[in-house]
């Protein structure tokens, strides 16, 4: 193995055995870090401290966070405690901490952990923990590079952070788009149910009880996903009660392929596409209008479009309003194709085909299984 | 015959299969038919259709050839193949579908996290398409020989031809309707023809074709229908590995795999299990009673060794005239549908991993799958025509060694053992596919007299499926503290029941 690994090396063109090393130091170090950017939890820890400990060649290692050990990886297990102890000292002391055989008393022959250096971890300021690097000898190089670890593991920590406000932003928009749905529509629905009271008091029930339903989807706390069969089944209410108000004006075409129902969507984001049809195809044409939703069955994937035959719009304008020109109104629009492109992928985006008076057709791709996203 | 029949019930098949699959799509649905329109697949329709999809040119043709020429220890094959979905009931339905994979290799990177054991699937579900594609196109090649006379090789490349502008065209995706038709289809066309039969045999005496009296080719009807062979030297050991290998291979085929992903949630998966194991229990009666039959009209099909045509040549031989042509017709219509059925939805599946997998990086969408669709039927055409002479069903029960080698390990294992690590699996696929891998080429190329060795290699999976499992185990043991940590949780969603309130969406919040 060592044989291939070497030849390996070799036949890549690193000439010396320095660079060799560089090598191997900054491939150590790119294992070490997919775990550390998923945040710092024992279960990261414990993935990644096997690569940290050969990247400072010491006998052991550990890393806490600022309640306790994390995880402890190598030799001389007994030593956990006066390993936590030295963590919490550096944090507490937010610097460098040296421990040397008096912090580390042990009476077991042969123990190869006699020096210990604890180095914060330090994220966006804040201290969020230590990184101990257990040792034979005492060695201001192995102090230096403890340091170094750890100032680049706290970089790989940082990069988890923004990777999680990231995450917290698209659940933020989230709630901003369930907040943002209403105040129109809930407006003209109730009106629209009001003028049903005296003449039809059954019709307005029913349409009471279906607006309960919409909103309670609509507004549900919890989960960022969804099936595209409860999505249609929101939408179907929607439009009733839109159609409540615009009574024959509005007509509804549905091709559904019933293979793809149970394909997981992100939560309410067919739902702005058909609010905006409705608005776009209709509202502003005196005759009526068609709005079609379709989906089909594409192997690996399932293809959603939502069509209206209004006035259209400018191409240019939709790519402005789909870069996130904040001067639109289309906000269900962006919203939609970021958290599309956050979920599944770039090449996930939202495809908008429409021109001015020629109709609008939205089409969403969604990937039938995709990594993390499960029932 | 008569081939201006066959082919005019070859066409109408190719026509109403197409019908289908546009028609069933083109309702136009008002907002009133909402319900009608997000009310997903039925379990009872998508049993039809996983049936239809399932029942092969091998079990049309190929059962009732086998029977005639070997007798009752070939009935294992049908009883195999239909048992095996009695273990994915029990076993693997639910969990499966609840895990919200849509392929193989989708189960094996959501259960172990891991790129390389994603690929290494990839590849088996290629290996083990081809493989099951392989014998397709020679039934189909030696079922057009018998009814055209073109040459077998010529047969072999029409039909992989009218496969691959099928799938390229779109006119054969895995739409429910469409493959629901085909059941009902293969089934009457089964059906029909053997009424006329077995009226025509009553009328004739009824003579058991089992008894002592019927002697064919130097057999007589007694050792016929001994369902542990008498001729081969270890019949015992071959039955109980086919056995094993029918019973453990038919979770691992990658086109059946697909179509459990339409079933809305993990109960629905096993309602259609259940109705899928009474509608081939019902289906797989009727290829032995043609083979049966054929012992007391066709028998010179055994010396001839052209055993497979047998269910096309019955009502020539029994009814003849019209009526005989218009039956024939019947059942080559069947046979075709069957045969296109099956080919067109493992073309796609093979064709999904390809293109995913192998040509995504290089290629645009479509591009990458018409590409990936060519390849996928070109190996294994060109196969078809290199390969020995073996049968249908043999070759069709070699995929199914290799499936319950691989995939049944990986999918019983992972969902029922949290202890499954990525480098366990891992291992576990490469044993026992090599080792399976390996009986097939041996069993392909090379010519094995009678002994232990060739019976082993004729019949790998009592071998190959325990040590596979055992490898995956020790492994698995070995590298206990890489085992994926998100495995408590994926446990847990695989076998909760949905109507039990558990916030499923949590992980992605």
């Amino acid at each position: 193995m060592v044989v291939w690994h070497r030849w390996r090396l070799s036949r890549r063109g690193f000439a010396s055995d320095a660079d060799r090393a560089t090598f191997q130091t900054l491939h150590t170090a790119s294992l070490a870090s997919p775990a550390l950017r998923a945040g710092l939890t024992a279960e990261t820890v414990e993935k990644s401290l096997r690569h940290l400990r050969a990247l400072l060649g010491t006998p052991a290692v550990a890393i806490a966070d600022t309640t306790g050990l994390l995880g402890y990886d190598g030799r001389g297990e007994h030593h956990r405690d006066q390993a936590a102890a030295l963590a919490a000292r550096a944090v507490a002391e937010q610097t460098g901490v040296v421990g040397g055989p008096r912090d580390l008393a042990c009476d077991e022959p042969g123990c190869p952990v006699r020096h210990a250096f604890a180095s914060p971890l330090v994220i966006e300021d804040r201290v969020a923990g230590a990184l101990v690097a257990l040792a034979e000898q005492p060695s201001a190089t192995l102090l230096r590079a403890t340091d170094e670890v750890a100032s680049w593991a706290s970089g790989q920590l940082e990069l988890a952070e923004l990777d999680e406000s990231r995450h917290r932003l698209v659940r933020a928009e989230v709630r901003a788009l369930r907040a943002q749905i209403s105040p129109h529509f809930i407006y003209n629905s109730l009106g629209a149910i009001a003028s049903f009271v005296r003449t039809d008091p059954d019709r307005a029930r029913e349409l009471l009880l279906e607006f309960a339903d919409f909103t309670r989807y609509s507004f549900r706390q919890h989960g960022e996903f969804t099936t595209l069969a409860e999505e249609l089944r929101s939408i179907e209410r929607y439009l009733l009660l839109e159609q409540a108000r615009f009574g024959e004006r509005l007509t509804v075409t549905l091709q559904v392929a019933p293979e793809v129902l149970g394909v997981r969507i992100p939560f309410l984001c067919l739902q702005p596409l058909v609010e905006n049809a409705v608005r776009h195809g209709l509202e502003r044409r005196a005759g009526g209008g068609t709005i079609t939703i379709e989906a089909r069955d594409v192997d690996r994937e399932c293809e959603i479009s939502v069509e209206d035959d209004g006035e259209g719009e400018d191409p240019e304008r939709i790519r402005r309003v789909l870069a996130g020109d904040p001067g639109t109104d289309s906000v269900g629009l962006a919203n939609v194709d970021e958290r599309l492109r956050n979920t599944f992928g770039d090449e996930y985006g939202l495809v908008v085909e429409t021109a001015p008076g020629a109709g609008t057709k939205v089409i969403v791709r969604v990937p039938k299984y995709a990594p993390g996203i499960g029932p | 015959m008569n081939a201006a029949y066959g082919l005019g019930a070859v066409l109408l098949v190719t026509v109403a299969t197409l019908a289908i699959g546009t028609w069933g799509l083109r309702f136009s649905r008002t907002t009133s038919d909402f319900f009608v329109a997000s009310r997903s697949v039925r379990p009872g329709l998508n049993a039809w259709a996983i049936s239809g999809e399932y029942l092969s040119g091998a079990s049309f043709l190929g059962v009732a050839g086998l029977v005639l020429a070997f007798g009752g220890e070939m009935l294992w094959y049908p009883v195999g193949w239909t048992a095996g979905y009695l273990v994915l009931l029990v076993l693997v339905a639910a969990p499966l579908r609840r895990s919200g994979a849509y392929t193989l290799p989708d189960f094996a990177e959501a259960r172990l996290d891991s790129r390389v054991v994603r690929t290494l699937s990839s590849v088996l579900v290629v290996a083990i398409g081809w493989l099951y594609l392989m014998p397709q196109f020679r039934g189909a090649g030696a079922a057009l020989e018998s009814a055209t006379g073109l040459p077998p090789w010529a047969g072999a490349v029409i039909v992989a031809a009218v496969v691959l502008a099928n799938v390229l065209a779109g006119g054969m995706r895995s739409i429910t309707f469409v493959q629901a038709f085909q059941y009902w289809l293969k089934l009457t066309a089964l059906l029909v023809p053997l009424m006329f039969l077995l009226v025509i045999w009553l009328h004739d005496g009824g003579t058991s074709p089992a008894s002592a009296s019927v002697v064919v080719d130097g057999v007589s009807g007694l050792d016929w229908s001994n369902p542990i062979d008498v001729g081969g030297d270890h019949p015992l050991y071959s039955t109980y590995s086919l056995m094993l290998a029918t019973f453990l291979g038919t979770m691992g085929l990658p086109h059946v795999v697909v179509r459990y992903y339409t079933n809305p949630d993990g109960r629905a998966a096993r309602q259609t299990t259940f109705v899928v194991l009474v509608l081939l229990g019902v289906f797989y009666v009727m290829p032995p009673v043609y083979g049966a039959l054929g012992r007391l009209y066709a028998p010179d099909l055994v010396a001839s060794g052209g055993t497979d045509s047998v269910v096309l040549e019955l009502p020539q031989r029994m009814v003849g005239g019209l009526g005989g042509d218009l039956l024939t017709a019947l059942l080559t219509g069947g046979a075709f549908a069957a045969f296109l059925a099956t080919s067109s939805g493992l073309t796609v599946a093979v064709a999904g991993v390809v293109s995913q997998d192998v040509f995504s990086r290089r290629l645009e969408g479509v591009t990458a799958f018409r590409v990936a669709a060519t390849v996928g039927v070109a190996v294994p055409l060109l196969f078809a025509l290199v390969a020995r002479d073996v049968s249908v069903a043999t070759v069709v029960g070699l995929a199914f060694a290799m499936a319950a080698a691989t995939f049944c390990p990986l999918l019983v294992l992972g969902i029922w053992w949290r202890g499954l690590t990525a480098a366990g699996a891992f291992c576990g696929l490469v044993v026992g596919g090599s080792l399976t891998g390996f009986a097939v080429l041996d069993r392909l190329l090379v010519t094995r007299d009678h002994g232990w060795f060739a019976a082993l290699v004729a019949q790998p999976a009592a071998w190959a499926v325990p040590a596979s499992v055992l490898t995956m185990v020790v492994v698995s043991r070995l590298t206990k503290s890489s085992r994926p940590a998100h495995v408590s949780r994926f446990m847990v969603r695989l076998h909760t029941p949905e109507a039990v309130a558990l916030n499923r969406n949590l992980e992605n919040g």
